[in-house]
């Protein structure tokens, strides 16, 4: 029954920021938004941009590429100097190279992969100012991304997509930061720690024993690393630990602040282009992939699990409670985790390992799919847009029209670009999973043998190859191997797919604009859901099933059913 | 009226030297057999990408037949090598059929001696094929026209049966929008110079045979497009398949090379890579059975996304004669008197006019055709009098421009009533002309001839526009009359008092817009138009230049034809769309059956997935390779004729195919794959 309230308060406060952030986002990003536009000014002058400079997609994407180069080599260096640099009340040595390179991607990416344990790795500084900022700036980036490709449909005969600098300047100050802010007081109110007094050191006098319990600045960062889809948490148990996530309310509010923005940005890009039903359609394409991925896990978690139900001592009365938190229970704890795979964050509030094969199936399906459901900030509308242009070649060329979608022609340039954006990431993800399992430095990584010690293998690299981060648990990433793959799955499925994202947005915005008349394929109506979602689970489907039924599916299958 | 429909229809339905095929000619399949058996080549394959693949997989299947021979792979080894088979048989089937069509064409391009002219006006004999620009040559009956040219002087009726089946002869003379005569056409009586417009290798027998063999078939933007999709579904499933052998091995399972290559074929969209290209010639080859030359397939495709069809309103929309259609009587007179005056002063009237007087009147009134005797003067229509008539019986009878028939009456003494100048008004407001009738002294009545709309125009125009196709009337009237027209017509908008720059300006508006606009056209001053337009149909009876200038060229010059034209170019799309969707959704079940076989040794429990319950892995695999090839061979009917188009919104449009060939494209396989492996069990194989 509190679930049952849990998801409606989710469902309202959802529908209401749909409507009103993504309105203001679309604001903010036609520059309508300008209460802080002093402080803006002073950053381009800084950064020497013409706010009102525009840049073609090639233009947009090396400002992009320098920039996340930059942010790569900046964290790195803290990362690997953090022994050398204040608030370090620890005294943590500097990070291996190897973990540095794969970190600092990890955050430049907004995959927020961790190979490390936070809290025995890293400095307040690294935290903060390498990774904290990184989750402020990988969102502002991808949100950008999806925003110029929205121009890029919502303009003719112009090749510009807007500018780089300005969209990230923008989306950091009027997006991020205040929701973050709020997010942010509400942690600390919780009870979720925010300090820079180092740790506690709690002496057992009686067994003359202490224990050090490791504090930091963790109330803020959780809200960016929620509301960027970073996922990244300061500890290494992430929302399971009752610093990062006190109360059930956070719980909630991690949720919600999760979905807010990929969620609201359907109705930015119905704004931008002139018909909230265009968002609409694409909205109720991520809302129906998520509401029956949720319904199967929850449904799937609520299940004894198989493995506890062997030893006839334990009674299973509230499903599969190994690897959660006993605060959170059951169905939360699996909306969370749910939630985290279906929108790239990744962080996790019990163990995903953990879950039962089809509930573990549904968190690696998520991720399969593209993660467009409703997917990462930005990333989700970027991504589910390349599936929908596919939708609109293949259910455009039905009706019998050069296929159209907001009346940019879709010819063989942009079926090119999307293809490409579409299979990037299940082609690295097979291709460097085939690696792993072939070598010894891949098979000595799992902790398990047989179909889930392969289920964890393809699960890291699909988590990482779709900028999720989260982790199957019990793989031992941390070594010069998992490394070095991690981070080029990392890199190729962030990079991969916005390059191509751009460059179609250079490719439609030049095109003219076809007039819609009754014989427009129509792309704001149940059909094209349908459509949409058709070729999102074909694609994944087709491509990973095979996959698949090696791990999670023949997990379930030796279990004897299906859950 | 119910004759002049007839007609028109009769003339649409002639089938020429491009006739109907049945779509399984025998002798064309025959070809097509020893044909496709020629494109089992590296070179053909390859350009291919989908078909390419499962053409090395068939090679490598092969020499593991030759190495390991076992039933199994033998049977995938063949098997495979139908799929190969079947898809070049489709694309021979459809070039055959171009083929066949192109046999006849070639036939009448044999050398013929040509009369040249020399400077001198003294004729000398060549071969037709030493024929240069500009030369001049003279024809007389029964000579054939050596090359493609333009009538100097003098007229001439030709056969041009040759080129367009079209049986009656037609009129050719010099000056004008009737002077082009084609090369290896028939002059029929009288003698004609003609200036030679095209050398050999360049006529437009040699085009048309050069299209109609598909020789030099390009591909068109959408069939590029579609490729590279197929290319990027090709690609992606060579990881999945690679990746899938090693994690087999982490695993401990083994799976065979040929398994994992039937898996691949069976993965990739072989269905629409097989049948792509003959779809493509088939599109071509349904606008010739219309008679339609497409001079190129970007045009024919363009045709599909056409927004705007400016029709000319004379041929097109109208019959292009005015026909009476109503009596109204002036003064004491009724109805049938003016029908009967005008029944009798239209007696001996010949011209079209004439006669749908006295249709009109014998089917309003049931008025008999006089028997006149030979007591009786027709007056000829002349310019200067502007009226005709007969006088007949004592009685003077005349028809013809109001005032000039007023005059008339006047001069006899008559009066003019009052009511006349409203009525006649009344008739020019509707976009009708009135023809006034006087006997003697007396105005009896008023004609009214209308430009008749054809029947079920209005229809045609509605399906156009529950399709989203804007329908533009181009005409010379005056604005009020066109509106009339316009509007009985139903058309969406006009343009009247349309000269070549307003029409020129209006297309290049509607494409400003982002429209693609389709028009047709005959005379020379439409050919910056048509060139302009994105689909130009070029009537045949047209000028070189218009034929030019056009993309396509219509052989039977019926205007109406464009309207097919749209919908071929859309059912050619759908096909494709249509085979796509078809061919990836079977992929669904072809996993099913595939994939619990393949790990049957290491994980018997994923035979849970095997829902079809096929009989044994091996079963299972080769029924889903037969399966993918025997689809091949049962869709290449529909590949040729098309997906069934009927004018429909969009949103109808693609709920039917979505539910035919998508929701269908699921289930078949499932079905299919099933009943041959019940019939590969029965037949005791595995």
């Amino acid at each position: 029954m509190s679930f049952a309230i849990t998801l409606l308060i989710l469902f309202v406060g959802l529908g209401i920021s749909w409507r009103y952030l993504g309105s203001y986002m679309a604001n903010v990003y036609q520059g309508r938004v300008r209460f802080l536009h002093s402080f803006e000014k002073i950053i381009y002058a800084i950064l020497d941009v013409d706010e009102n400079s525009e840049q073609t997609w090639k233009g947009y994407a090396t400002s992009l590429i320098l920039f996340s180069a930059f942010g790569i080599l900046f964290t790195y260096l803290i990362l690997r100097f953090q022994g050398f640099l204040p608030l370090n009340p620890l005294h943590f040595g500097s990070v291996s190279p190897a973990l540095a390179f794969n970190t600092s991607i990890s955050f430049v990416t907004n995959t927020n992969w961790q190979n490390y344990a936070g809290e025995t790795t890293l400095s307040y500084l690294s935290q903060m100012i390498g990774l904290t900022v990184q989750q402020f700036v990988s969102a502002s980036v991808g949100i950008g991304v999806s925003i110029a490709l929205i121009r890029g449909l919502a303009r003719k005969n112009n090749p510009n997509i807007g500018n780089f600098w300005v969209d990230l300047v923008r989306g950091i100050l009027y997006i991020l930061l205040p929701i973050a802010f709020i997010g942010g007081l509400i942690f600390v109110g919780q009870g979720a720690v925010q300090t820079l007094a180092g740790p506690m050191v709690i002496h057992d006098a009686l067994n003359n024993i202490s224990q050090v319990i490791p504090r930091g600045p963790v109330g803020f960062m959780e809200s960016i690393k929620q509301l960027g889809t970073n996922g990244g948490g300061f500890f290494n148990a992430n929302g399971a630990h009752p610093f990062e996530d006190p109360t059930a309310l956070t719980l909630i509010l991690s949720v919600f602040l999760i979905l807010i923005i990929p969620v609201s940005l359907t109705y930015t890009f119905g704004k931008m282009v002139n018909s909230v039903k265009q968002g609409l359609a694409l909205l109720m394409a991520m809302f129906i992939i998520f509401s029956i991925s949720l319904g199967i896990g929850v449904y799937a978690e609520m299940q004894p699990n198989p493995a506890v139900a062997q030893s006839h001592y334990v009674k299973q009365l509230n499903g599969n409670m190994v690897g959660k938190e006993t605060r959170f229970g059951v169905p939360d704890t699996a909306l969370y985790n749910i939630t985290s795979t279906q929108t790239s964050t990744g962080s996790v509030a019990g163990a995903n390992d953990s879950f039962t094969p089809l509930g573990g199936l549904v968190l690696l399906s998520g991720m399969m799919l593209g993660e467009v459901s409703p997917g990462g900030v930005g990333s989700g509308l970027y991504t589910i847009l390349l599936f929908a242009l596919i939708a609109v070649f293949i259910g455009g060329l039905m009706i019998g029209r050069t296929p159209e979608y907001l009346g940019k022609k879709i010819q063989s340039k942009e079926v090119k670009l999307a293809a490409l954006g579409v299979l990037i990431m299940p082609i690295t993800v097979l291709i460097i999973t085939a690696i792993a399992v072939s070598v010894q430095a891949g098979i000595s990584g799992p902790s398990n043998a047989g179909p889930h010690g392969f289920s964890e293998i393809l699960y890291a690299f699909t988590s990482q190859a779709n900028n999720n981060g989260s982790a199957f648990a019990g793989l031992n990433g941390n070594t010069a191997f998992y490394n070095i793959t991690g981070s080029i799955a990392m890199i190729l499925g962030r990079f991969g797919i916005i390059i191509p994202v751009l460059a179609l947005a250079g490719s439609l915005g030049a095109k003219q604009t076809v007039p819609t008349s009754l014989g427009t394929f129509k792309t704001d109506n149940p059909t094209f859901t349908f459509l949409v979602i058709a070729v999102i689970i074909i694609i994944g489907g087709l491509t990973f099933f095979p996959a698949l039924s090696l791990g999670p599916i023949i997990e379930m299958l030796l279990h004897g059913r299906f859950f | 009226m119910q004759t002049a429909v007839k007609e028109t229809q009769s003339t649409q339905h002639n089938s020429g030297v491009l006739k109907k095929r049945s779509l399984f000619d025998k002798t064309i399949l025959k070809q097509a057999f020893f044909d496709s058996l020629k494109k089992f080549s590296i070179r053909t394959q390859v350009k291919n990408p989908v078909m390419f693949v499962v053409f090395v997989g068939t090679i490598v299947t092969l020499i593991e037949a030759a190495v390991r021979p076992n039933i199994f792979t033998i049977s995938i080894a063949i098997w495979l090598a139908l799929t190969i088979e079947f898809a070049n048989f489709a694309e021979a089937v459809a070039e055959g059929r171009g083929k066949a069509q192109a046999d006849t064409l070639k036939k009448m391009r044999t050398d013929s001696n040509a009369r040249l002219l020399t400077d001198d006006d003294s004729e000398t004999i060549v071969s037709s094929s030493q024929l240069k620009k500009g030369d001049r040559v003279v024809c007389e009956a029964n000579d054939i026209v050596p090359s493609d040219g333009e009538i100097i002087e003098g007229i001439a009726s030709i056969d041009e049966s040759a080129i367009t089946g079209e049986s009656a002869p037609v009129v050719r003379e010099s000056g004008g929008d009737r002077s082009a005569v084609t090369g290896g056409t028939k002059v029929l009586s009288d003698r004609i110079i003609v200036r030679i417009t095209a050398e050999k290798g360049e006529t437009f027998l040699d085009k048309m045979i050069g299209l109609v063999e598909g020789a030099n078939r390009q591909k068109t933007p959408n069939e590029i497009a579609l490729t590279i999709l197929l290319a990027a579904l090709t690609i992606v499933f060579l990881p999945v398949v690679v990746s899938l052998q090693l994690f087999a091995k982490y695993s401990d399972a083994t799976i065979a090379v040929v398994t994992l290559i039937a898996l691949l074929v069976c993965l990739i969209p072989t269905t629409i890579g097989a049948l792509l290209s003959a779809i493509g010639i088939a599109g071509m080859d349904r606008l010739l059975q219309k008679n339609v030359l497409a001079l190129s397939g970007r045009a024919v495709e363009a045709a599909g996304d056409v927004q705007t069809l400016l029709l000319d309103k004379t041929g097109t929309i109208t019959f292009g004669n005015r026909m009476a259609t109503a009596f109204i009587p002036v003064g004491d007179n009724s109805q049938e008197d003016v029908a009967n005056y005008a029944q009798i002063s239209s007696l001996s009237d010949e011209t079209p006019e004439g006669r749908s007087i006295v249709i009109l009147a014998k089917n309003e009134f049931n008025i008999r055709e006089h028997e006149m005797g030979q007591d009786y003067e027709f007056i000829e229509f002349s310019a200067a009098t502007r009226m005709s008539g007969i006088n007949y019986e004592g009685n003077r009878i005349r028809k013809g421009a109001a005032t000039f028939v007023a005059k008339w009456v006047e001069e006899q003494g008559g009066q003019i009533p009052d009511e006349l100048a409203t009525i006649v008004d009344s008739i020019s407001k509707n976009g009708s002309t009135p023809l006034v009738v006087a006997v003697n002294d007396t105005i009896v009545g008023v004609i009214e001839l209308k430009d008749v709309v054809k029947d079920g125009i209005k229809e045609r125009f509605e399906q156009l526009r529950s399709m989203g196709i804007k329908t533009v009337m181009i005409t010379g009237d005056n604005p009020l009359t066109a509106a009339a027209i316009a509007q009985e017509a139903g058309v969406d908008d006009f343009l009247a008092e349309a000269t070549p720059e307003t029409k020129m300006r209006l297309i290049k508006d509607e494409q400003e817009s982002g429209k693609l606009v389709a028009m047709t056209g005959d005379g020379t001053n439409d050919a910056p138009a048509l060139a302009q337009a994105d689909v130009g149909v070029a009537m045949n009876s047209g000028t070189t230049a218009a034929k030019e200038a056009g993309n396509m060229v219509d052989l039977d010059s019926n205007p109406t034809k464009l309207i097919d034209v749209v919908e071929v170019g859309k059912q050619l799309l759908i096909t494709r769309g249509s085979l796509t969707t078809f061919s990836i959704a079977n992929d669904v079940a072809k996993y099913f059956a595939i994939i619990p076989a393949l790990f049957s040794a290491t994980y018997p429990q994923l035979n849970a997935l095997n829902i079809m319950k096929l009989h044994s892995p091996k079963s299972a695999i080769l029924s889903a390779v037969i399966f993918n090839a025997l689809i091949i061979i049962a869709l290449i009917p529909l590949a040729l004729r098309g997906v069934k188009f009927k004018p429909q919104s969009a949103t109808a449009i693609l709920n039917r195919n979505i539910m035919i060939y998508g929701v269908g494209g699921v289930i078949v396989p499932f079905l299919g794959i099933k009943l041959i492996d019940l019939i590969i069990t029965g037949l005791h194989i595995y």
